[in-house]
């Protein structure tokens, strides 16, 4: 698949740009800036990257407690985003859903998500509605590894496969569910495997390869707009932080978190844009530059923005009739 | 006498009761390498291995459902439900299979299980990590739910619960896991359906739960300042309910406020309030009332979080208009 530079450009701009954004939550989070619990996708980019390169604003995404690189590859607003991460009335969810329950539905985000396994049965739906409407649009649903062995994944999975739904289902194996290794939750090596039970293509790919990922995720959403029905795509990653900003990551090795340390998505794909030609060191200095400046800028919009008026509280529990 | 944290005190009557009886394990999602995420079940794999101390896939519905089963099959599980707002995903095995199975077989059937769990708001964990529900547990025949609030409670309750030979829902408020109390080293149970007369007064009976009778107190202290003397009764288990207890205290007060951190609209407060009612309307002075969280989801942002959570200021608030 020969890809278009500005494809390529918005790949490494959007990995960045995740990386950076998710290096500042981290520093907040630890000097008391972002409360609540904070789940970082460091070392995960190329995988929402990969995937929502080939999303038109009007496909929907479900997400997942990791939600905020799939945020931001589906065209999150950063500002929006940090201001809810500091619980301010600016956010997207007007403080009142934090790290956990980010979302956008304007972009067809159907929310980070606090419950594992929440959310392959709501992307069957939303893929539901995608087909019964007919505008050709597609669900992803990002998950984890640790999720696959929950009961709503096959009853979304085989719902999708009965129904024959445009819906991906985008696994982010980073070998661990906090801190039980995927050997010790499951047998099978690739959670791919599980494709079969529901008749449904499923595929492995190296999750640290952000192409790897963006030519299998073309051939599913190719699939899925032409009404040829679900696939599941399993990523291998690994994330880099704990599971959660203070974990004391007691259950893994330093040696392994080395090594795929060396797997870092960002300079391998940095390393081959360079060697392409499409960027120069220049360049990637710039567009550093910039995310890093549109970081702060986010970080200054939610410091100044106002706290959430007492009286919200009770505000938005239903829909009031117009 | 020696002090524990909440936490250190479960962990102690966890320990303290495997080592009494090997048909106990522990089961539940990162409970061994990592020792639960709050601590409580710290130490417990080194010291009982794997085959009594199981990590489990993220998988609710089989975190309860093999506790059903195997205490069908002569053993005592003590399932770790992570935070209560899962129960969700997994509450058919609780309520339809574990509560109901002994009825439906004519007595036939013995379930020794725990389903420990968390709940309570005041980490800006969010909509899906902060609810209380005991209310939910509640109104299922066939279930015992317990909501200790203290150190001592927690050890004692946890023990009584794990040699009850019916499913109890354990309940850990969140917050008190850091709290500090006197707690004896050996093991000891406190009846179930047994309310705890937290202190002493006799102008008003509060009734609270978990973290809301820490506030409770608070509340009493800053009330007999100004002369008004406040009863706190802490039910410690929600089913049995001691309604005894709490009725002979309303019966010397006068007058009842009961206080939860769940939201108002049924909640365990409207079935305490209604029994006192039944038994007691005649004694009472003024009508009841419930200090509890508003009808919402428990909102993120930490002003909107504290504004959720029924505060000191408002059960004096409480208090003073049932006194005037
Ligand atoms: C129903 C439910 N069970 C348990 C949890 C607690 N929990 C939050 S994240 C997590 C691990 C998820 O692992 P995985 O799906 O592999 O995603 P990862 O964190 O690795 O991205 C667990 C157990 C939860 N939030 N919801
Ligand atoms: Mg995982």
């Amino acid at each position: 698949m020969s890809i278009e530079p500005e494809n390529l450009l918005w790949m490494y701009t959007t990995m960045l740009t995740i990386r950076r954004f998710e290096e500042k939550v981290g520093e907040l989070f630890a000097v008391g800036k972002v409360p609540g619990f904070v789940h970082l996708y460091i070392g995960e980019e190329a995988v929402a990257t990969g995937v929502c390169a080939h999303l038109r604003k009007d496909d929907y995404i479900t997400s997942t407690h990791r939600g905020h690189g799939h945020l931001i590859a589906k065209g999150g607003d950063l500002k929006l985003m940090m201001a809810e991460l500091f619980g301010r009335r600016t956010g997207y969810c007007k403080g009142k859903g934090g790290s956990m329950h980010i979302a956008d539905v304007d972009l067809g985000i159907l929310g980070a998500n606090g419950i594992v396994g929440g959310g392959p049965p709501i992307a069957a739906g939303a893929a539901l509605a995608a087909k019964y409407r007919g505008a050709g649009q597609v669900a992803v649903c990002f998950l984890g590894d640790g999720a696959s062995n929950q009961g709503t994944f096959h009853e979304g999975v085989n719902l999708a496969s009965v129904w024959k739904l445009p819906a991906i289902f985008v696994v982010e194996n980073n070998m661990y569910g906090i801190s039980l290794s995927q050997t010790r939750s499951m047998r099978v090596q690739d959670i791919a495997d599980r494709a079969a039970a529901y008749d449904i293509p499923g595929f492995v790919v190296d999750g640290n390869d952000v192409i790897a990922v963006y030519e299998a995720a073309g051939e599913a959403i190719r699939r899925a707009r032409a009404g040829e029905g679900p696939t599941l795509i399993e990523c291998k990653t690994y994330r880099y932080r704990g599971h959660f900003e203070g974990d004391p990551m007691i259950y893994r090795t330093r040696e392994e978190e080395e090594m795929w340390k060396a797997k870092d998505p960002i300079p391998r794909f940095q390393a081959k844009l360079l060697e392409m030609g499409v960027l120069t060191e220049a360049k990637a200095k710039e567009i550093n530059d910039r995310i890093v400046a549109q970081v702060e800028e986010a970080v200054r919009f939610a410091e100044a923005s106002p706290w959430p008026a007492l009286e919200e509280l009770l505000e938005d529990v239903y829909t009031v009739a117009a | 006498m020696r002090t524990l944290t909440f936490a250190q005190a479960l962990n102690e009557a966890l320990k303290q009761e495997m080592r009494r009886d090997p048909t106990i394990y522990v089961a539940g999602e990162d409970v061994g390498v990592y020792g639960g995420i709050f601590g409580v079940t710290a130490g417990l794999l080194q010291e009982f291995g794997e085959d009594r101390v199981r990590d489990t896939p993220i998988t609710e519905s089989a975190i309860i459902g093999s506790a059903v089963g195997a205490a069908a099959g002569g053993l005592r599980p003590v399932a770790e439900l992570m935070f209560i707002d899962f129960i969700g995903v997994a509450l058919d095995q609780l309520y339809n299979q574990a509560a109901k199975m002994k009825y439906m077989f004519g007595g036939k059937a013995r379930l020794p299980i725990v389903l420990r769990t968390t709940c309570g708001a005041g980490m800006c964990a969010a909509a899906q990590h902060s609810q209380s529900l005991e209310a939910w547990f509640m109104h299922i025949p066939g279930l015992k739910v317990v909501v200790p609030s203290t150190p001592y409670d927690a050890k004692g309750l946890l023990i009584t619960a794990i040699r009850d030979d019916n499913p109890v829902v354990f309940i850990e408020h969140k917050m008190l896991y850091g709290m500090e109390g006197e707690v004896p080293e050996e093991p000891y149970t406190i009846p179930f359906g047994q309310a705890d007369i937290k202190r002493e007064g006799s102008d008003v009976t509060v009734v609270a739960t978990m973290a809301m009778v820490h506030k409770a107190l608070t509340a009493a202290e800053e009330l007999a300042k100004e002369g008004i003397s406040v009863e706190v009764v802490d039910p410690r288990t929600l089913t049995p309910l001691d309604v005894e207890t709490i009725v002979n205290s309303v019966k010397k007060t006068r007058r009842l406020v009961v206080v939860h951190e769940a939201v108002k609209q049924g909640g365990a407060g409207g079935e305490i309030v209604a029994s006192v009612v039944e038994e007691a309307f005649d004694y009472l002075d003024a009508p009841p009332k419930r200090v509890a969280a508003p009808f919402t989801p428990v909102p993120f942002s930490p002003v909107l979080e504290q504004a959720f959570i029924p505060s000191v200021e408002k059960i004096v608030a409480a208090v003073k208009e049932v006194v005037a």
